[in-house]
């Protein structure tokens, strides 16, 4: 879907950006719509024009926000909405063309043992969620959560899963993820919520090495089998 | 050197802005206002590092002549045995011990000396990073035995202190509830998502503070909060203050430590000028959060920082008499 359109589709169904503020120092940009691409590289597209801005401190993209941090509390926070409003009305898109990583999984097994509840959810065997997980390519789409998470966008949505009610205590780094629509790999052990189908040998982040996230926002990761243990 | 000290006592500073988009959250001192005062007394930079404490007692013995003040916290604090205020700069010699006790009021101690900590800086901060393990004292917790080493600083002074921000900045919800906290907090993002009933409930309640609390965050115990309906979020940025309902319905205040993406609906945010007394609100403790506009969250930042000016021109003031004193003896020695 080309941004006319989505604008277009925008216009005609009402779906505006939800716009909230977060304190007295931070706002929350929304996009209206689903988790697609094009709705996050429209937000990548703001995040880029908002870095011109004098008064950023830190932008914190989500999964289809965006968070902007001021260096002082906006006078005027209607005003930096209405900038807002009017940038996700006229930018295009940004296309980024990221680096491609592939990475091998070992699917089930104990480090990934809500393999059978993804299953169960999907209502497909755990062969086939294997199958539909490493199928497609995925996008990061933003770094957030712990040093170095990406969120990744590809999940194919027969496999997509609810965030677990009672979270992994100690979920080791390295465990392949779904959590919703939103797919990953945890990047430091301890407690998560995610549903855990499988594990990768991969360093996501390390502070002495410049830059410290082996994801940048824009990257592919290719996900193959490299073990399955039902 | 460090003599005692039980565990999660750690290296921090103002936080590490700047890494949230890679995921590092901003970490630093709980009550960012009892170290700026520190810093302030000592003639430090605004972003020297201290030893934040949260767990007593705790004890270290200088290895050299070194300026320090204890703030944050009312507490036990002897030096050699010998009592010393808290918020006052002292001066303790080679060899002698300074021990922080249990606070006899709030619950983080800041020990701050002149020229600062001084640990190397990963990612712009000294500040511990807990759960990426980086900063700080190679990225974890203060351990009997462990060295540190302050700043360069040829300041030597003693006998003045600061007003307690309890006592200069107040509390003007205080309605005689003695061990409640109050909190002046925005409604957030997801507020309308809570039925009425929850959203008088999040302002009516005196919420405890449970023990599942601690640098990432305060898990509060009360009456549960209701969504109209079941939502699954996006992920999106998170900062201190933010107030999270998980599904079974209590709140969690999102602190220095926590994640810097979460889930969770959003029905609240503590402002930036009260999270100080947050920092010192101790488990068990209740508090009671109080509706606030924007402008009032802008407008309760003017105390606190008229508060740290006034400090400031204390010091200068009380810094360029003391030269004047010891030019002075200078002088008549000659």
């Amino acid at each position: 879907m080309n941004t006319d359109t989505t604008r277009d589709l925008e216009r005609t169904t009402g779906l505006a950006p939800a716009i909230s503020m977060i304190g007295t120092r931070a706002m929350l940009f929304e996009a209206p719509g689903a988790f697609t691409m094009a709705s996050q590289r429209r937000i990548w597209a703001l995040m880029q024009a908002a870095q011109d801005r004098p008064d950023v401190a830190e932008l914190i993209p989500g999964v289809t926000n965006l968070m902007l941090v001021f260096t002082h509390p906006p006078h005027d926070p209607e005003q930096v909405a209405g900038w807002l409003r009017h940038q996700w009305a006229t930018l295009p898109e940004r296309h980024i063309r990221g680096r491609l990583f592939e990475v091998g999984v070992r699917y089930g097994g104990t480090l990934g043992e809500d393999l059978a509840a993804v299953a169960e959810h999907a209502n497909l065997s755990p062969q086939e969620v294997i199958a539909l997980h490493h199928g497609n390519d995925y996008t990061v789409c933003a770094i957030g959560s712990a040093p170095g998470f990406g969120y990744l966008h590809g999940l194919d949505p027969r496999i997509a899963t609810p965030r677990k009610s009672v979270p992994s205590l100690n979920m080791p780094a390295g465990t392949v993820t779904i959590g919703g629509m939103q797919a990953g790999i945890s990047a430091l052990t301890g407690p998560n919520g995610w549903n855990s189908i499988g594990y990768a040998e991969l360093s996501l982040f390390d502070p002495q090495r410049d830059p410290p996230s082996l994801f940048a926002i824009g990257d592919r990761i290719r996900f193959y089998p490299e073990s399955i243990d039902l | 050197m460090i003599l005692e000290t039980p565990p999660l006592n750690t290296v921090q500073d103002l936080g590490r802005p700047g890494y949230r988009n890679l995921g590092v959250g901003s970490s630093g001192v709980m009550d960012p206002l009892a170290l700026e005062v520190g810093n302030i007394l000592l003639g430090n930079a605004r972003g020297d590092a201290c030893i934040e404490l949260q767990t007593y007692p705790f004890s270290i013995r200088f290895d050299a002549t070194t300026s320090f003040a204890i703030t944050g916290i009312d507490a036990e604090i002897t030096l050699d045995g010998m009592k010393i205020l808290p918020w006052s700069v002292e001066t303790a010699g080679a060899g002698q011990v300074l021990r922080v006790g249990p606070p006899t009021w709030g619950a983080r101690g800041y020990v701050c000396v002149a020229g600062g900590i001084d640990v190397p800086g990963v990612l712009g901060s000294r500040s511990t990073q807990l759960r990426g393990a980086f900063g700080g004292l190679d990225g974890r917790p203060l351990e009997a035995g462990d060295t540190l080493a302050t700043g360069a600083s040829t300041r030597h002074l003693s006998g003045y202190g600061a007003l307690p921000p309890t006592v200069a900045v107040g509390d003007e919800y205080d309605e005689g509830e003695p061990r409640t906290v109050n909190l002046r907090a925005i409604p957030a993002t997801d507020y309308a998502l809570f039925t009425p009933d929850s959203q008088q409930r999040f302002w009516h309640t005196p919420w405890r503070i449970t023990p599942q609390s601690n640098r990432v965050g305060y898990r509060l115990a009360g009456e549960s909060l209701r969504l109209h309906h079941a939502v699954e979020l996006r992920s999106y940025g998170i900062v201190p203050g933010i107030v999270q309902v998980p599904p079974a319905g209590e709140p969690i205040v999102q602190l220095a430590d926590a994640n810097t993406a979460g889930g969770y609906p959003r029905i609240a945010t503590v402002i930036e000028a009260d999270l100080w007394r947050l920092a010192q609100a101790r488990i068990g403790t209740r508090i009671r959060f109080h509706e606030c506009t924007h402008q009032q969250g802008v407008a309760a930042m003017q105390p606190v920082a008229a508060y740290l000016d006034d400090l400031r021109m204390m010091v200068a003031h009380y810094q360029k008499s003391a030269r004047c004193r010891s030019g002075a003896k200078a002088g008549e020695k000659a």
